[in-house]
């Protein structure tokens, strides 16, 4: 649902960037408590994720790196000291370490009552949000500079959807993980844009889309031994992705391939139609009956398309002459004048 | 005498070190079609900008009115440079002119009946009511811009700024803009537009604004659009037929 807005902001790597920033907050929060509570690590998770986000922020408004340069240096940054940090505590003498890193992979089954409370919340809470300030977010992500003269405060307004954002990155990672929680953020969004062109829908279908690989995953992982969870719940969303680009009417690749043909298929037979009408034109009587050898020095002509022609009533078939019809004849001169108006 | 629309006092803008604007002066009085001209990298664009505070100045006042701008922005009305945001958002030509009225509704409250019906009557006067349902994606370049200047439009503003409202536009679209740019003169409204085609100046414009990091003119264009202001701006010999 989310993740709508980061695709659309050109964002797309900020919620890897948040995901592995998180973290070091898992393993920090870890050694400060020495407990393995959930609701903790994940408030460590929140901070230091929030703070590698704003530590973005700031590299690419007062440097001149760009923001794929940011989240990138970011990202291993926070990453490579989390990791550190986790290799530090397995070296330590405590019972409660194991199971730290879930938070890599994530592990839906160690989920228990009161998280997924906390997640039905969280999402409550994000929805209550999001449609509270959905003309906000919707000016600010098309036109900021334009959002900034209408007088609306856009820093408050951005940094309200990213701290959603790194929020509900922050709670995928138990059940995702943190090297996959990107995928989830951003595939339900990438199918659902492929679908629609109104962001009121897109929204509302990455948030179905994710919901149904969440179910499916989670599905599929428990009727099979050894499957885990997290990754089965992305590959089930990557399918939706997959099948998206490929079958969606208006985006997909599949109908676009398919219009562009018929597109071709129709301006031959235009061509060979105005080719004809140009021949017809030459001779007082337009149904004057030509030889096809004629046509085949126009390159447009194929035998099929002749076919199709005659399909239509446009032109008529005698042995190997051809004569245009009435129809034929004024539908080809309308192309004609269409085309040149058009062209002007 | 004529009342000051826009008055900026010692503006000066810089990105990093070498600044963009040098302490400008100028007073725009109420009711002018003004062009701002300029070569490329003057600070066109960054003194609209500036003047409408998304961009912070080093120093420098602008008041609207007698009064500062913060306090006077539902007076004013911005037409963005067209390629300064993404057309693939998902949306459509109704809801873009729509997001003029956001400003004078305020946080959180919907449009309703009343916000739709002006943003369709904008729709109207630029030719594109037609359009209303079409995918943003799906407009051509001029179409695009009549739905920005659309959107303007609905503020109801008394001051409007333009940044190159023609720029990528067709014969007919640019006609159809400077009719419409006439229209708000007409009704006593101030209009500045960042302008690059000097020889449609005298035609469109009555007044004129030529800066290049410094101002280096401003007043009626009968008066001051001549070869000599042009040279100064652009430092070249600049010869320019004026028609009169």
């Amino acid at each position: 649902m989310l993740g709508s807005f980061a695709v659309l902001r050109k964002q797309s790597l900020l919620g890897d960037a948040i995901s592995h920033a998180a973290l070091p907050g898992i393993a920090i929060a870890f050694l400060i408590t020495g407990a393995k509570d959930s609701n903790t690590l994940l408030l460590g998770a929140l901070v230091s994720g929030l703070i590698g986000t704003f530590w973005i922020r700031s590299i690419v408004k007062k440097t001149h790196l760009k923001s794929d340069t940011a989240l990138g240096l970011i990202l291993s940054l926070f990453f490579g000291f989390g990791m550190l940090l986790l290799t530090f505590i397995q070296k330590q003498p405590n019972a409660n370490q194991a199971g730290l890193d879930k938070y890599l992979f994530g592990q839906a089954a160690t989920l228990v009552e009161s998280d997924v409370w906390l997640m039905a919340i969280v999402t409550g809470l994000c929805l209550f949000v999001l449609l509270l300030f959905w003309k906000e977010f919707k000016i600010l992500l098309f036109d900021a500079d334009y959002t900034k003269t209408l007088g609306f405060n856009t820093k408050f307004i951005d940094i309200l959807i990213t701290s959603f954002i790194v929020l509900a990155i922050v709670l995928g990672l138990q059940t995702v993980g943190v090297v996959l929680m990107s995928a989830m953020l951003l595939a339900p969004a990438a199918a659902a844009r492929q679908w629609t062109n109104s962001l009121s829908t897109m929204v509302f279908l990455a948030a179905i889309f994710g919901a149904f690989s969440g179910v499916f995953g989670t599905a599929i992982s428990a009727s099979q031994t050894n499957l885990s969870t997290g990754p089965v719940i992305v590959l089930v969303a990557s399918v939706f992705v997959f099948f998206s680009f490929v079958f969606s009417p208006s985006r997909g690749l599949l109908f676009k391939q398919i219009r562009f043909i018929k597109n071709r298929r129709d301006l031959e037979l235009h061509k060979t139609l105005t080719f004809m009408h140009h021949i017809a034109e030459t001779h007082d009587d337009i149904s004057h009956p030509h030889a096809i050898k004629l046509l085949n020095n126009f390159q447009g002509f194929t035998r099929k398309t002749l076919q199709k022609l005659v399909k239509k009533d446009y032109v008529e078939l005698q042995g190997n002459m051809w004569s245009l019809t009435e129809i034929g004849f004024e539908t080809a001169a309308n192309l004609y004048t269409k085309q040149s108006t058009e062209d002007e | 005498m004529t009342k000051i629309a826009v008055k900026v006092d010692d503006l000066t803008v810089a990105y990093n070190y070498k600044p963009v604007l040098w302490d400008i002066d100028l007073e725009i009085p109420e009711g002018v079609l003004m062009a701002i001209v300029g070569p490329n990298g003057a600070g066109k664009s960054t003194l609209i900008k500036s003047i409408l505070g998304i961009l912070k100045p080093i120093a420098g006042s602008v008041s609207i009115y007698g009064k500062p701008y913060e306090k006077q922005r539902q007076l004013v009305a911005y037409v963005p440079q067209k390629g300064s945001v993404d057309w693939d958002f998902p949306t459509t030509a109704l809801d873009v002119v729509m997001m003029g009225t956001y400003g004078s509704l305020g946080w959180i409250k919907r449009p309703r009946q009343k916000e739709k019906k002006a943003a369709l009557e904008a729709l109207e006067k630029v030719g594109m009511l037609a359009f209303k349902n079409r995918q943003i994606s799906q407009l051509s370049g001029g179409q695009q811009q009549r739905i920005f200047l659309a959107r303007a439009l609905v503020q109801n503003a008394s001051i409007y700024f333009m940044d190159e409202p023609f720029q990528g536009v067709d014969a007919t679209t640019e006609i159809a803009i400077i009719n419409i740019l006439k229209e708000l003169r007409k009704a006593g409204k101030t209009v500045i537009v960042v302008h690059h085609d000097l020889q449609t100046v005298p035609e469109y414009f009555d007044w004129v604004t030529f800066l290049n990091v410094k101002k280096i003119a401003t007043g009626p264009v009968k008066d001051i659009f001549n070869d000599d202001n042009l040279t100064k701006t652009y430092g070249i010999n600049y010869k320019v037929s004026i028609q009169k």
